[in-house]
């Protein structure tokens, strides 16, 4: 079985900022710990030189040129914000960083 | 003085008390934004001073169906600035995903790169004014896109602190950056501000150089965070570190560095242990001042960007690259500094007014190196300061050649010469045509000097006899006269020749 623990779920989901019911996070623990001993699994049969896989498509440099194309009209950008104030987005102040 | 700013004015010991006790070691973040036409993975212009939001689409705002592709010139600029600062290129790099929330991004990540970054492993080597070279080993530099500008509104304080809401504008998310990472650097000692200092200087002029960035500090091109530990002498444990951001302007990193050394070493001697946090800036008062521990804030999840492929730069697209780098600057200040005989402090003068480009050039239209130099970093600085412009933006150095020969060839002395300097900056034409048009020229006709030399003389009958007695110093006020009489456009000495030939003339 793996390492994976309730604390770690219910951290991950603050991360996340997802609201976890107490029986949410259980489940979800066991869930976690399930696909994780799965991947485990996969670790087994994967040798040291088998590199690690983030896109399973054999492209690379897939590039566009620095062209200009149209934006957004101001009113279109903002159509789907909570708030506005002006041409920008309003949003309530977070203490964090300056 | 708002109480938050008291409690935030820490206790700092004594600079040279601190290095007798303590070691600095630093470290620093550069980030340098790229000056391309267009966003790191969007074709939304990269522009400063739009109106706000107008540089937006659905993959930089990160609404559903956007989907970010990847700008080859912000690439090629990467490269090309990796390769300045000797850095390796990874044959594969790839981005990633920073997670995060906070309003400066409506993406909730920024897209960055972890453990494959584009460079790594270089070093650039830097001049104290000492003569000290120091050598500054770059970790890495790897790609990142900007995140865009949150303006705090409401509270008494204008910052975040008591601010009631906050408003963004995307304009500059998604613009691409590069981030320059420094390994650790040890042995500054009494030079570690010196040293922040003219590090982020010199990537600064690297990146100017290259022509990847616009690098003005001023508008945030250039941006940097400035790590600072201490530890005890003779310890090799390595202290804890604190990491000021919004550090920007070279002036700042000097300060901040001297600053954060001053205020640890009062906290560690007075026997507290420093919190590893992220620090603040404050241009105003000169001082940090703590924001966020370094905590859950910072477990950012990063996994590689599904959205977008690995890159893989060939060998002969860097070999390419790296035949398109131009002389490093610090080989050309020293090119230019033998062929202008500048001495030291003359030469510095003109690095640390950006005037550099300026004098060459004008050099090059023709003029003389110290008379491009005293008009850039004199009269033309000072004009440009209290227009609060760069003074390369006020004249040409096409221009400035031609009113420097004017000059020289006695058409202007240097008062006329300012005179034509503000008619080109106002826009009346070339100097020549400003001479014309204000007629400024200096009368050479002796004719109608000698006529006003005569008219100054018997107005002044006492100076006249003293002159005549062999009181030479006499002549002064009659210069003067004459000068004003012709509205300064006479060759001073040239006067006084003909005031004091016409003394012993006159009837």
């Amino acid at each position: 079985m793996s390492e994976i623990t309730a604390e770690q779920v219910a951290h991950l989901a603050y991360l996340a900022r997802i609201d976890l019911s107490p029986l949410e996070i259980t489940d979800l623990t066991h869930d976690l710990g399930q696909i994780v001993d799965s991947i485990a699994k996969v670790s087994e049969v994967a040798t040291a030189d088998t590199p690690a896989t983030s896109h399973p498509m054999p492209l690379t440099n897939v590039f566009r040129e620095d062209v200009v194309v149209p934006s957004l009209t101001v009113e279109q950008a903002l159509s789907g914000a909570p708030d506005r104030a002006g041409d920008k987005f309003r949003v309530p102040a977070i203490l964090d960083e300056e | 003085m708002p109480s938050a700013e008291m409690k935030n004015r820490a206790e700092l010991m004594d600079f040279d008390k601190a290095l007798e006790l303590f070691e600095p070691v630093l470290g620093f973040e550069v980030h340098v934004e790229l000056n391309t036409k267009t966003k790191m993975f969007c074709g939304c212009a990269n522009e400063f001073g739009s109106g706000a939001n107008t540089n937006t689409c659905p993959t930089c705002l990160g609404l559903p169906g956007g989907l970010p592709q990847v700008n080859k010139k912000a690439i090629e600029s990467s490269i090309r600035l990796g390769l300045a600062l000797g850095c390796e290129i990874a044959e594969h790099s790839r981005f990633a995903r920073k997670n995060y929330f906070y309003p400066d991004t409506a993406k909730n990540f920024q897209t960055s790169q972890y453990d494959d970054p584009i460079c790594h492993d270089g070093s650039v080597t830097i001049e104290l004014e000492s003569g000290r070279l120091v050598t500054v080993e770059i970790e890495r530099a790897h790609m990142e896109d900007d995140a865009g500008k949150l303006t705090h509104m409401g509270g008494a304080t204008g910052r975040i602190q008591g601010a009631d809401y906050s408003l963004v504008d995307y304009n500059r998310g998604g613009v691409p950056l590069v981030e320059i990472v420094t390994q650790m650097i040890e042995g500054a000692e009494h030079d570690a501000p010196e040293i922040g200092r003219t590090y982020v200087a010199a990537i600064r002029e690297i990146a100017k150089a290259l022509g990847v960035s616009n690098a003005r500090m001023e508008e945030g091109n250039v941006r940097c965070d400035a790590n600072v530990s201490l530890r005890p002498r003779g310890s090799n444990v390595l202290g804890t570190r604190t990491e000021t951001k919004n550090v920007n302007s070279l002036r700042s990193v000097e300060r901040a560095v001297r600053y954060e050394i001053q205020r640890q070493a009062a906290v560690l001697a007075g026997g507290g242990t420093i919190t590893q946090e992220t620090r603040h800036w404050h241009e105003d008062t000169g001082i940090t001042s703590a924001g966020r521990p370094k905590s859950d804030a910072d477990d950012y999840r990063y996994f590689p960007e599904p959205d977008l492929l690995p890159m893989a730069p060939s060998r002969d697209w860097v070999e390419e690259l790296r035949l398109t780098l131009p002389e490093p600057p610090a080989a050309r200040r020293k090119r230019l500094q033998a062929a202008w005989g500048f001495a030291n402090l003359e030469f510095q003068d003109v690095v640390n007014s950006d005037l550099l480009d300026a004098v060459e050039a004008t050099v090059a239209a023709g003029a003389s190196a110290q008379a491009a130099r005293k008009w850039w970093t004199g009269e033309i600085a000072r004009l440009a300061n209290a227009a609060g412009v760069a003074a390369d933006s006020l004249v040409t150095p096409i221009q400035l050649a031609a009113l420097i020969e004017l000059v020289s060839d006695g058409t202007l002395t240097d008062r006329l010469a300012r005179q034509v300097l503000e008619g080109v900056i106002a826009g009346e034409g070339t100097p020549a045509e400003v001479v014309a048009s204000r007629g400024l020229a200096v009368v050479s006709d002796d004719g109608a000097l000698i006529a006003a030399i005569d008219a100054a003389l018997l107005g002044q009958p006492d100076v006249l006899a003293k002159i005549r007695g062999g009181k030479q110093q006499a002549a002064g006020a009659v210069i003067g006269a004459v000068m004003k009489a012709m509205r300064g456009q006479a060759d001073a000495a040239r006067v006084r020749e003909l005031v004091l030939e016409r003394a012993q003339a006159i009837e």
